[in-house]
């Protein structure tokens, strides 16, 4: 064709000075940080920095405050302690159990086991509550096998086991699998027995990931929260709970000061000891299929091992959340102000309730606005924390010598805790807290690291030479982010919305700080609901939990579906 | 059509191009030759504009493009690695670069299927990329480079990744279709047979500068230097001193050659032996058979000192056998 046609064209495209896009590298990371620092600096470090300003007051170090401080403290480490105990009791036979043995339903039983570690604290609470709390299903209908459950250190040792064992299985259980047989059957046959097996070879191969997974528990049962506050019924204090108990039930602000920062120093060490423990895994002897370990239960006491398995894990991960809906639909005791007989059966009055606007209920707006609430508030999290995402984990996708110093910083709220946010908002914006804007920022500060790792690997996995070629072939540098980036960024994009949203919706230690009593959010609601007397008001928490369950398991499965194969965890 | 002028660029401190200057004119093909590491696609990256030159100038039909960025210089890339748009399938990838140019629907499907059609894909339109062979990717990319007729279409090692038959029914369909187009075309790779099969003219580099430019054929008979003589493969190559003008001096004995031109009297120089029997010549080489390797109708023979010539017929291993051949006197 005419070539000169085309000349023309790229003549007159050339008016354009397009000499002005040429900025320069440092010009450009300037422009891809600046939102997202200038919103971690406002939100998170200068909050920060007031509490370490007030923990060094002097009046903060009186011997009452260290006293309850080293109480605390020693009751958190020793409750972490004793769940990570137990959670590797269970976790590791399972995941040996996950690893060797191919079965039906394995798949299912392998996502119900993952259930747990995504859903709010609330409603897990809510379901050991429906299952074997004072008003639960096995007090009403079997009073005689009933125990006391609820307040007592099992139930959050329960709780933990319950949350925390599928990191043992997901970490452990790869390792496992990815462990080359022939080296099992090489210590048979130079005469090891079974035990020398698993002694002498399998153990020390595992060891990385032993360490490195329990480590990753201990320090979700050290910042546990919601967990102790409801299954504990205040009868326990960790640090968390303490710090909680000092801005809003009996205010001690140094106090709470003294314990964040305590709390952040022993997360930090946790977390720089996690990421060497993984560093250290990640090395990996010869990676294979994971399938050639994989075999169908043959010999009797397999069988035995495998359905007894079966069995343990299954009821283990249904039933409290199968007690959840359960007994959100069906009424088993009287109502408040209720007299008479009641009819134990099935009921839609708690959901009915939801929307119902009254007088006597906690709040004088209907519960069902809390849901609404918290979707609102769920939708702003994913539009913040996805445009501050964004530029962050583009930068962070090409690393320099500048992400490698902000990436460790990025990443510093993660171990921080969700109360320890909560306080720093109190003590710096205290005046703003009267609008309802600072429950989707917090909740933004919680959610960008994990929107930011999971749209940097899939920016990461763009090729430079896509973008070129685009380039070559005339696009423009907005169309080849419109062409390339965006198309292929979509399902990483909806990955790191959904987990922001759910994220959102199941936030409760911040939340629970700085939400104003006129806009709760759902966990709020059920836990004041929870905190009330009368069968109504149960049964309107078991509902309200339902729904949040229900919205964080839809939203568990649309990760699922739009992650990229391959991306990681995180 | 393309000049480069002055090209020098390093590289943490590196130099990576040393004063290139070349020119490509209308509907030639010039092939950049060189090992992995002589700065060739470093200086198709910057002719494309991806990187920026530390000095010197590009122009094309004299207008300099220093301030023009790639997607306004209207120039093709074929990259070794594809760089296919694994969103698209092969039709949208191909009339990407027309979209670009916002041209009317019509026009696209025509040139998207004209550009398939050149390249034998027809009917592969609604295919995903990622289902095609590494053969078919290439022929893709090169669709998806051709249907905008770009200026100057310019490929960095285009075949590397692709297996020897595939590789050589390409080249042959890729220089059809350059001619047939008649766009001026770069093409850079490491392998000269391929270069040869392909170029108009060739450039050699060496460590970021050009060692020898000129027709292939030229640059056959004439390679100039020991280095391009050995990187083209161009038969043995020996080392000695010149003892007249006519003749050099070697651990194999002494050559009659011409050397008349570059050197003085006790210099090193390189001779070049090509591994053909000669008849009419008055240089003889002997030597114990080590190896004997058939190929295609001749036999690669090897020497007790290394030296290897193609024979017509097969000696045997520790026969003594004498070669007449031609020798050629390098720098």
């Amino acid at each position: 064709m005419n070539q000169s046609v085309s000349h023309k064209d790229t003549k007159t495209r050339k008016l354009f000075n397009y000499s002005a896009l040429f900025v320069s590298v440092w010009q450009k990371r300037i422009l891809l940080w600046f939102a997202p620092l200038s919103f971690l600096i406002i939100f998170f470090f200068l909050p920060l920095s007031r509490i370490l300003l007030l923990t060094f007051d002097i009046s903060t170090f009186t011997r009452e405050n260290l006293w309850i401080a080293i109480n605390v403290l020693g009751f958190t480490f020793y409750q972490a302690t004793l769940s990570t105990l137990l959670t590797l009791l269970l976790g590791l036979p399972a995941a040996y159990f996950f690893a060797r043995y191919e079965f039906r339903g394995k798949s299912l039983l392998r996502a119900l086991t993952a259930v747990p570690f995504m859903l709010p604290t609330v409603v897990v609470a809510a379901g050991f509550n429906a299952l074997l709390g004072p008003r639960g299903l096995l007090h009403n209908l079997f009073p005689l096998f009933s125990f006391p459950f609820i307040g007592t250190l099992t139930a959050i040792l329960v709780a933990h086991v319950f949350y925390n064992t599928t990191i043992i299985i997901r970490v452990v259980g790869n390792a496992l699998s990815s462990l080359d047989p022939k080296m099992e059957q090489a210590a048979r046959s130079l005469g090891a027995d079974l035990f020398r097996v698993w002694w002498n070879v399998i153990l020390p191969l595992l060891r990385p990931s032993l360490f490195a997974s329990s480590v990753l528990v201990f320090l979700f049962d050290f910042t546990s929260f919601g967990v102790i506050l409801l299954l504990g019924a205040s009868r326990f204090s960790t640090l968390e709970v303490e710090i909680y108990l000092r801005i809003l039930k009996l205010p001690n602000l140094s106090l709470a000061a003294l314990l964040s920062i305590t709390q952040l120093i022993c997360t930090l060490i946790f977390s720089i000891l996690y990421a060497r423990l993984v560093s250290r895994s990640t090395v990996q002897i010869a990676p294979r299929s994971a399938k050639t370990n994989i075999r169908k239960p043959k010999l009797f006491r397999e069988k035995i091992f495998v359905a007894f398995f079966i069995f343990i894990l299954s009821s283990f991960f249904f039933l409290p959340l199968s007690a959840l809906p359960f007994r959100s639909l069906f009424r088993l005791e009287a109502d408040r102000g209720q007299r008479g007989d009641v009819q134990p059966g099935f009921t839609t009055d708690y959901y009915k309730e939801l929307f119902v606007n009254r007088r006597g209920s906690v709040f004088y707006v209907p519960p069902i606005q809390a849901t609404l609430n918290s979707l609102g508030y769920a939708s702003a999290t994913v539009g913040l924390s996805l445009i501050l995402g964004f530029p962050a984990a583009t930068a962070l996708a090409r690393p320099t010598r500048l992400e490698k110093i902000l990436d460790p910083l990025i990443m510093l709220p993660l171990g921080s805790s969700a109360v320890m946010l909560g306080l720093g908002f109190i003590i710096s914006y205290g005046a703003w807290l009267t609008s309802p804007f600072l429950v989707p920022v917090a909740h933004t500060l919680v959610a960008l690291p994990f929107v930011i790792r999971t749209l940097q690997p899939a920016i990461a996995s763009i090729p430079q030479r896509l973008r070129q070629a685009a380039s070559l072939l005339g696009a423009s540098p907005f169309q080849v982010w419109k062409t390339i980036d965006l198309p292929i960024l979509r399902r990483a994009t909806l990955a790191a919305g959904t987990f922001a949203f759910t994220i959102s919706l199941g936030e409760f230690g911040a939340t629970l700080l700085i939400s104003r009593p006129e806009y709760p959010t759902i966990p709020v609601a059920i836990e004041r609901f929870l905190s009330q007397p009368g069968g109504l008001n149960y049964g309107q928490a078991m509902a309200m939990a339902t729904i949040l369950m229900t919205l964080t398991v839809l939203s568990i499965l649309l990760i699922e579906r739009f992650r990229l194969p391959n991306s990681g965890e995180f | 059509m393309l000049e480069v002028g002055n090209m020098f660029k390093s590289y943490e401190g590196k130099p990576l191009l040393k004063d290139i200057s070349f020119q490509v004119g209308a509907g030639e093909t010039v092939c950049l030759l060189g090992a992995s590491g002589s700065g060739k696609s470093t200086l198709l990256r910057i002719i494309a504009g991806l990187e920026s030159a530390d000095s010197g100038q590009v122009l094309f039909n004299g207008v300099d493009l220093a301030n023009t960025p790639p997607h306004l210089r209207d120039f093709g890339l074929v990259f070794q690695d594809y760089a296919l748009f694994p969103h698209l399938n092969v039709c949208d990838n191909v009339a990407f670069g027309l979209k670009m140019r916002r041209m009317n629907q019509d026009e696209i499907d025509w040139r998207v299927a004209n550009s398939l059609e050149m390249v034998s894909l027809t009917g592969f339109e609604k295919r995903q990329v990622t289902d095609l062979s590494g053969g078919e990717q290439q022929r893709v990319a090169l669709a998806r480079a051709l249907a905008p007729r770009p200026r100057l279409l310019m490929f960095d090692e285009p075949l590397g990744a692709l297996d020897r038959t595939l590789r050589e029914d390409l080249l042959n369909e890729l220089r059809t279709i350059l001619h047939r187009t008649e766009i001026p075309a770069i093409y850079v790779t490491h392998d000269q047979e391929e270069a040869f099969a392909i170029a108009d003219r060739l450039l050699i580099l060496n460590y970021g500068m050009i060692v020898r430019e000129g027709y292939p054929a030229d640059v056959w008979s004439n390679p100039g230097t020991a280095f391009v003589a050995k990187f083209l493969g161009l038969g043995n190559i020996i080392e000695g001193k010149r003892i007249s003008k006519s003749s050099v001096e070697t651990i194999l004995g002494t050559f009659t050659v011409d050397c008349e031109h570059q050197h003085q009297n006790g210099d090193k120089v390189h001779i070049l032996v090509r591994p053909l029997e000669v008849q009419n010549e008055a240089n003889v080489i002997g030597g114990v058979v080590t190896d004997v390797n058939f190929q295609q109708q001749r036999f690669r023979v090897t020497l007790d000192k290394g030296l290897y010539f193609y024979l017509n017929q097969s000696p045997k291993i520790g026969e003594k056998v004498t070669v007449k051949v031609k020798v050629e006197c390098l720098t």
